[in-house]
């Protein structure tokens, strides 16, 4: 079990706590290869998908971990366009109430988001992304499938290259990584990196190819075609020639390094296609272990005063 | 004809740095004399002022009274009284209200319904631009007749450089002020706090400094150019206190104010995503914090004001990237002031009491900040020694948007004096600080 009612972010989780959801999943990752994929460990159990950002992969993997685990789960997904008017988050906790949600996944553009829904509820809030800030599901995931590759994580170098400024993925990998002890290298053009970067502990490039040197681990950020709108960036063609991803730049890795990308994926953008489906790329792995991750964070989340409920 | 005699008080005049014990009476609005042993007599108001500062009235040239158009944040009447309690006798108006105060008859008003509520005095600030759109020149001539001592757009920096040229040639004919909130907004768009690290651990868009910076510096070039008097409004950054410092050294006449929040947070009382903490100009860095006290200190920042901007509690119990800018100050300014400047040596008693009166008077043209006999009777007593805890639920303002709520400070408004009436800080219900408050009849 997790000492905490939420997941909000890996910035405020222990060394022990990640281990803790690591190992778990690795069980849970056990139940997903069986026949039937199902236990009845969340039986009775309601677990809400909130979700005020189109995205189905995440939503998706929440679905099935929550169902595998026999919860009830209900999706919702609501529109960016009533967040923009400034309705919502508020009148949303009283909505999680009256729905005796046990568990609320939330997804929202707002950094702080599932900040502020934990305070309005008794629900355990995990949060699914919020604006920039964190999406630490997708960086737990993504520490299993390292941990699993290479055996371990301290002392890897990993590189994760794009859009730093606007990732949320980036800043909870930066937080898990750090706390495991691997060295890394962020790097993209200079209008997307924020500033500050180097007091978290990593260092900061812009030529992709000093970041790509003796790397482990080299993880690919998707890159969103409104940085160009945003005049952050020149245009895509120039992207992809100075910091896509290709076989070429890949050799400048260590010869058993993984490439790794959240999904989902600009093919000639940011990753080449020859190596998005090369036998270096865990990115299907990651998907799968996206599951047996949220089944953990379901699972150890669950609360107690309910389970003693449950056997008096 | 109200009389009133403040004994045993120790009074601070900020014009003659000087500090010393007096006894005040007061008639007819005015101070009547200033000496020793002045004692009871029948029919006068008495005030025991022993172990408290009598100062001149304290004046805050930056507030946001929100009346007409957003009553359900602030109300005049509401305003004001936060005024009183905070120890301000004149308290400025900020022009966005709805509609607009960018004309005779909405200077009227705003200072009609401030005489109704009767609390503090409110000096209307005009707009610099019809509905302060930024295209057109509001009618100085006539709302300065009205009674408004300055012209500004706050909360919307003037992009037009031509027409901030024609406002300053303006108003500088008038020898009216012009106040500038400082903001380049093509460089803050989408920012809800400083740029910096905790913007980039929290994910939340950045402010850089370099946008006040950039405005100020245009606005410092115009105020050369056209010679008008230029007043910055709430300085945040480092770089804002050097260019102001350099400007007045070559002899431009440019003032400036610094917020309580200012000198006191840094951007990491945003993490938590606190909303009261959000606030426009934002809150910076360390650096920049000490950089405002070395201004205040050095007198480049002339003038102490709250940006007093109350919102609704359902406004600020959103997301942040929603939540509206702004938190209420007219209550905790004087604790902060005393806890923050003072009594750490930043600036002496003297130079933190003309921050709130001689200069904000000075700069507007206002006949307040001295204590002498015959001068109009508006005065502040503070106990300093008082200790509270800030509780925004006993707040006289509406607005309860504030990131001190349950701090300690030192330093205590008792009551105010306004034209020669008393009023206690406690009129609005909370006990305990009439205390030495004794009418004898």
């Amino acid at each position: 079990m997790l000492e905490r009612k939420d997941l909000l972010g890996i910035e405020e989780l222990s060394v022990e706590e990640i281990k803790t959801i690591l190992d778990t999943a690795g069980a849970m990752r056990e139940i997903m290869d069986r026949e039937i994929k199902k236990v009845p460990t969340l039986r009775g159990r309601v677990v809400l998908n909130l979700f005020y950002e189109p995205s189905t992969r995440t939503r998706v993997s929440f679905e099935l971990a929550a169902k595998h685990l026999s919860a009830d789960a209900v999706s919702v997904s609501a529109g960016s366009s009533s967040v923009a008017k400034g309705e919502g988050l508020l009148d949303t906790t009283r909505t999680v109430a009256a729905l005796g949600a046990d568990v609320v996944v939330l997804r929202h553009p707002a950094a702080g988001a599932a900040a502020f829904l934990s305070r309005y509820t008794g629900a355990s809030v995990i949060n699914a992304g919020d604006g920039m800030h964190e999406h630490p599901t997708q960086a737990l995931l993504d520490l299993y499938t390292i941990r699993e590759r290479k055996g371990g994580i301290r002392g890897l170098s990993v590189a994760i290259i794009g859009d730093i400024a606007h990732s949320r993925v980036a800043r909870s990998n930066i937080w898990g990584l750090t706390k495991f002890g691997a060295k890394i290298k962020v790097c993209g053009p200079a209008t997307l990196i924020p500033p500050g970067m180097e007091k978290l502990g990593v260092q900061v490039f812009t030529g992709v190819e000093d970041a790509l040197a003796g790397a482990d681990v080299v993880y690919v950020l998707r890159l969103q075609r409104e940085r160009f709108v945003q005049g952050l960036l020149p245009g895509v063609e120039e992207y992809a020639r100075l910091y896509g991803i290709n076989q070429e730049r890949l050799n400048l890795a260590n010869p058993d390094a993984i490439v790794m990308h959240p999904g989902p994926l600009n093919r000639g953008v940011e990753i080449g296609a020859a190596v998005a489906d090369g036998p270096r790329a865990v990115i299907t792995e990651q998907v799968a272990n996206g599951v047996a991750i949220r089944m953990a964070c379901l699972y150890l989340l669950r609360r107690r005063d309910k389970d003693d409920q449950t056997y008096h | 004809m109200t009389r009133l005699i403040i004994k045993g008080g120790t009074v601070v005049d900020p014009v003659n740095d000087r500090v010393y014990p007096a006894d005040i009476s007061i008639a007819d609005g005015r101070i009547a004399a200033i000496g020793s042993g002045f004692s009871r007599r029948k029919g006068i108001m008495f005030i025991d002022a022993r172990g408290c500062l009598v100062v001149p009235g304290l004046i805050d040239m930056h507030v946001h009274l929100r009346e007409p158009g957003f009553e359900y944040k602030e109300t005049i009447a509401s305003g004001t009284a936060a005024a009183a309690r905070g120890g301000f006798t004149a308290v400025c108006a900020m022009p966005n209200t709805r509609p607009v105060c960018d004309s005779a008859a909405m200077v009227h008003f705003v200072r009609k319904r401030a005489l109704e509520a009767g609390y503090a005095r409110v000096y209307p600030i005009g707009a610099l631009t019809k509905e302060s759109a930024g295209k057109e020149l509001a009618p100085f001539g006539e709302m300065k007749t009205a009674g408004a001592v300055a012209f500004s757009d706050d909360g919307r920096w003037v992009a037009d450089g031509n027409l901030m040229r024609r406002a300053m040639e303006y108003a500088g004919m008038l020898g009216t002020p012009v106040i500038s909130h400082c903001e380049e907004p093509s460089l803050t768009a989408g920012g809800v706090m400083n740029e910096g690290f905790t913007a980039t651990v929290l994910g939340l868009r950045g402010m850089p400094a370099a946008a006040e910076e950039a405005a100020v510096a245009r606005d410092i070039i115009l105020a050369e150019l056209t010679g008008c008097r230029l007043h910055i409004a709430h300085v945040s950054t480092a770089g804002t206190v050097r260019l102001i410092r350099e400007a007045k050294a070559r002899g431009v006449k440019v003032t400036a104010e610094s917020t309580p929040h200012h000198f006191t947070l840094t951007d990491e009382a945003v993490k938590g995503y606190d909303t009261n903490a959000k606030v426009n100009p934002p809150l910076r860095t360390a650096a920049d914090v000490a950089a405002v006290k070395e201004g205040l200190a050095d007198g480049t920042i002339d003038v102490i004001a709250t940006d007093h901007a109350p919102h609704s509690r359902e406004e600020k119990e959103s997301e942040f990237d929603v939540a509206p800018f702004g938190m209420v100050g007219l209550e905790t300014a004087v604790g902060l002031v005393m806890s923050e400047l003072i009594e750490p040596g930043v600036l002496t008693l003297t130079q933190a009491v003309a921050k709130l009166t001689i200069n904000p008077a000075s700069i507007l043209g206002l006949q307040f900040g001295v204590i002498n006999e015959g001068s109009v009777a508006d005065l502040t007593i503070i106990d300093p020694d008082r200790e509270t805890r800030v509780d925004p639920a006993a707040f006289a303002s509406q607005g309860k948007n504030t990131p001190f709520a349950g701090r300690l400070l030192k330093g205590v408004p008792v009551g105010t004096v306004v034209g020669g009436r008393w009023l206690a800080a406690d009129a609005h219900g909370n006990d305990g600080i009439t205390a030495g408050l004794e009418e004898v009849d």
